[in-house]
């Protein structure tokens, strides 16, 4: 059952409840939250950003059970968790309201150089929702690694949002693995923001869900930030996924690279929206922007679409996207050297969706990622 | 054809591979206008002409490549009927061709390729089947065919590989497969003189008396390298003149032209 939505502001607030372990301030942020999300509910294809994208009659379908609360406090948190919960645009969308206003928080705050990866790992279970919020401080200087794992058994509901902080000369490497089951509905968001010559490279997988969304919105905020925001999509069935992506160059000389790659079987469906922008004062970027997707069957159908929005003459931008089949010259050659057709189409795939697991640097998960891919294709290698 | 015919008693040679009056192209277009080879095992042989004769016309066609058709004729590999097999099943059964353009293949590394194709054909022809450990040590072996450093093996095949590298590459496929019949598209073009020296090496170390080799060549310099027996020189989708190795020697003094107005 998915949540009632209240248009009555009173009614709607005998739903919300404060939790005596967080300070006020925190429980007045919630419950903002909760009104907005009463108000507007969860968005309709009637709004641009998700008109591809129809979530109602999927949670309609599950058989969840919300709970009055699924919230897990934040105890006693510090000025600059504070400071980032209040920045985090809850406002974006019915999703991330209902975000706030649930939120099971967790913060990591990063010093100095970790070798070890930070695992985050977010498992529900079938018939369950959960509404994890990540606060990640990096903090100046510092290097570390980020693995945030969502899975689900069965029919399940996800509503996740990570807040990361990349500050002065810190470097996060952050690969954000989505392979929930076939059935269950994903919502996530990550707000990230880089200070002065601060290292982003993220690698979204997108393997899970019967219907999953991702928004992703990276803002520069001092010069000489470098962000890397790649991603892969593989469907097969009636799956669909949805990423939306906002690259912000605000401020001069900064960087921004991003490869998005979609493999579609049968007859799933994703959406790509890239947004970057170029303000009029971020003179020195450097923006490159793509999205490939190999369909493997007529069925399946991808609408993407990669927006430059540049508002300063000196700087460096590109952007494109394909939709394509696999290569014949490519086949041919697997063929002569007596592959038979099915695994030469598989290693072809299983070649371009590697291009982006390859830049995972943690080797549990890379392999984890291989025999996933693998699995889909029904290969042994 | 019963296989006892293809038996040389004299020469004690398999007739590997005979082309009878192969008429073929792409696009509606004849390229080929009737085309005889016969190629025996234990032989090298040099199809040499000039750019557009149908030299790589006739690669495509003998790998099986889709974009060709076959008009009339008939292509007979240990006796059967090559044309009506697919291109991994002549490949399986032994049938090589090193591209003059290797493709790059992003994303999957030369030895999980290699591997892969190794055992699709042990698999065929029933024997044993090796895991990565054992693949592992055999590409070792068979990569000194080439001088092949063994960081290439974990590379996405050929890609960001140099020209030449890419031709070794291609030589180092044919060590793993051990085909009866190599055909060698033009492997000597953008080759310097060390890297053509390396490859036609490789050729030489693969060449045995159960195996035949077809070198598909615009310019005599690869056969400086690799010693052929017999040369057809091809002009306008036909051989028009056959000979030993001096042939070579004479058409790149004589230039094509002599044997195109031969021909004639």
């Amino acid at each position: 059952m998915a949540t009632v939505i209240e248009k009555d502001r009173t009614a709607a607030l005998k739903n919300f409840s404060a939790d005596p372990n967080e300070p006020t301030w925190l429980s007045e942020l919630r419950r903002e939250a909760f009104l907005e999300f009463s108000e507007r509910g969860y968005p309709t294809v009637r709004q641009e950003d998700w008109k591809y994208t129809n979530v109602a009659p999927v949670i309609a379908g599950l058989t969840v059970g919300f709970g009055r609360n699924g919230h897990g406090a934040l105890k006693a948190p510090s000025p600059d968790e504070r400071r980032l919960l209040e920045q985090f645009n809850f406002q974006r969308n019915g999703f991330t309201a209902e975000n706030l206003s649930r939120g099971d928080f967790v913060s990591i705050v990063i010093e100095g150089e970790k070798g070890e990866p930070f695992e985050l790992n977010s498992h529900v279970d079938d018939g369950s929702a959960i509404f994890p919020h990540h606060l990640i401080t990096v903090k100046s200087g510092a290097t570390a690694t980020l693995i945030e794992t969502y899975t689900s058994s069965a029919s399940s509901f996800t509503n996740a949002a990570v807040q990361i902080v990349v500050e002065d000369n810190a470097r996060l490497t952050h690969y954000r693995v989505q392979k929930e089951s076939a059935d269950a509905f994903h919502y996530g968001v990550n707000e990230v923001t880089l200070g002065r010559d601060a290292t982003y490279n993220s690698t979204n997988i997108n393997l899970g869900g019967r219907l999953s969304r991702h928004d992703i919105e990276v803002k520069f905020t001092d010069e000489g930030g470098e962000a890397w925001v790649d991603g892969l999509y593989m469907l097969n069935g009636t799956q669909h996924a949805d990423t939306h992506s906002i690259i912000d160059h605000r401020v001069p000389n900064c960087t921004s690279h991003q490869t998005y790659k979609g493999v579609l079987n049968d007859k799933s469906r994703a959406v790509f929206n890239g947004k970057v922008f170029v303000r009029s004062n971020a003179h020195g970027t450097d923006a490159q922007q793509q999205n490939k997707n190999l369909l493997l069957s007529n069925e399946a159908r991808v609408d993407t679409k990669p927006q430059l929005e540049i508002f300063n003459d000196d700087v460096k931008c590109s952007h494109g996207a394909t939709v394509g089949q696999l290569e014949e010259e490519e086949l041919f050659y697997l063929l002569t050297r007596g592959l038979p057709e099915t695994l030469a189409r598989n290693l072809l795939t299983y070649g371009f969706a590697e291009e982006i697991i390859n830049k995972i640097g943690v080797e549990k998960i890379k392999a984890e990622l291989d025999n996933a891919v693998l699995h889909r294709l029904a290969t042994v290698l | 054809m019963n296989s006892h015919f293809l038996w040389d008693s004299v020469a004690k040679r398999f007739m590997l591979l005979e082309v009878k009056d192969l008429h073929a192209g792409i696009d509606g277009k004849e390229i080929l206008k009737g085309l005889n080879l016969r190629v025996r095992t234990g032989e090298v042989h040099a199809i040499m002409g000039p750019n557009g004769s149908g030299k790589s016309t006739l690669s495509k066609v003998l790998a099986g490549h889709p974009s060709y058709e076959v008009i009339s004729g008939e292509v007979l590999y240990e006796g059967k009927n090559l044309l009506e097999l697919e291109p991994d099943e002549r490949a399986r059964e032994g049938l090589f061709m090193a591209f003059q353009y290797p493709v790059e293949v992003p994303g999957v590394s030369n030895s999980q390729f290699l591997r892969l194709a190794y055992n699709e054909k042990m698999k065929h022809l029933g024997r044993e089947e090796l895991d990565p450990l054992e693949f592992n040590d055999y590409l070792k072996e068979k990569a000194k065919v080439v001088d092949m450093d063994p960081q290439f093996f974990k590379r996405s095949v050929n890609e960001g590989f140099s020209g030449g590298e890419k031709k070794r590459n291609e030589i180092l496929q044919m060590a793993v497969l051990e085909p009866k019949l190599a055909i060698l598209d033009e492997t000597d073009s953008g080759l310097d003189i060390d890297a053509l020296r390396i490859v036609a090496e490789g050729v030489n170390t693969l060449r045995s008396e159960d195996n035949a080799i077809v070198l598909v060549t615009h310019y005599q310099r690869l056969l400086n390298f690799i010693i052929p027996d017999q040369v057809h020189v091809l002009a306008d989708g036909k051989i028009v003149k056959e000979g030993g190795k001096e042939l070579a020697i004479e058409l790149e003094e004589k230039g094509y032209d002599w044997v195109k107005s031969a021909g004639r």
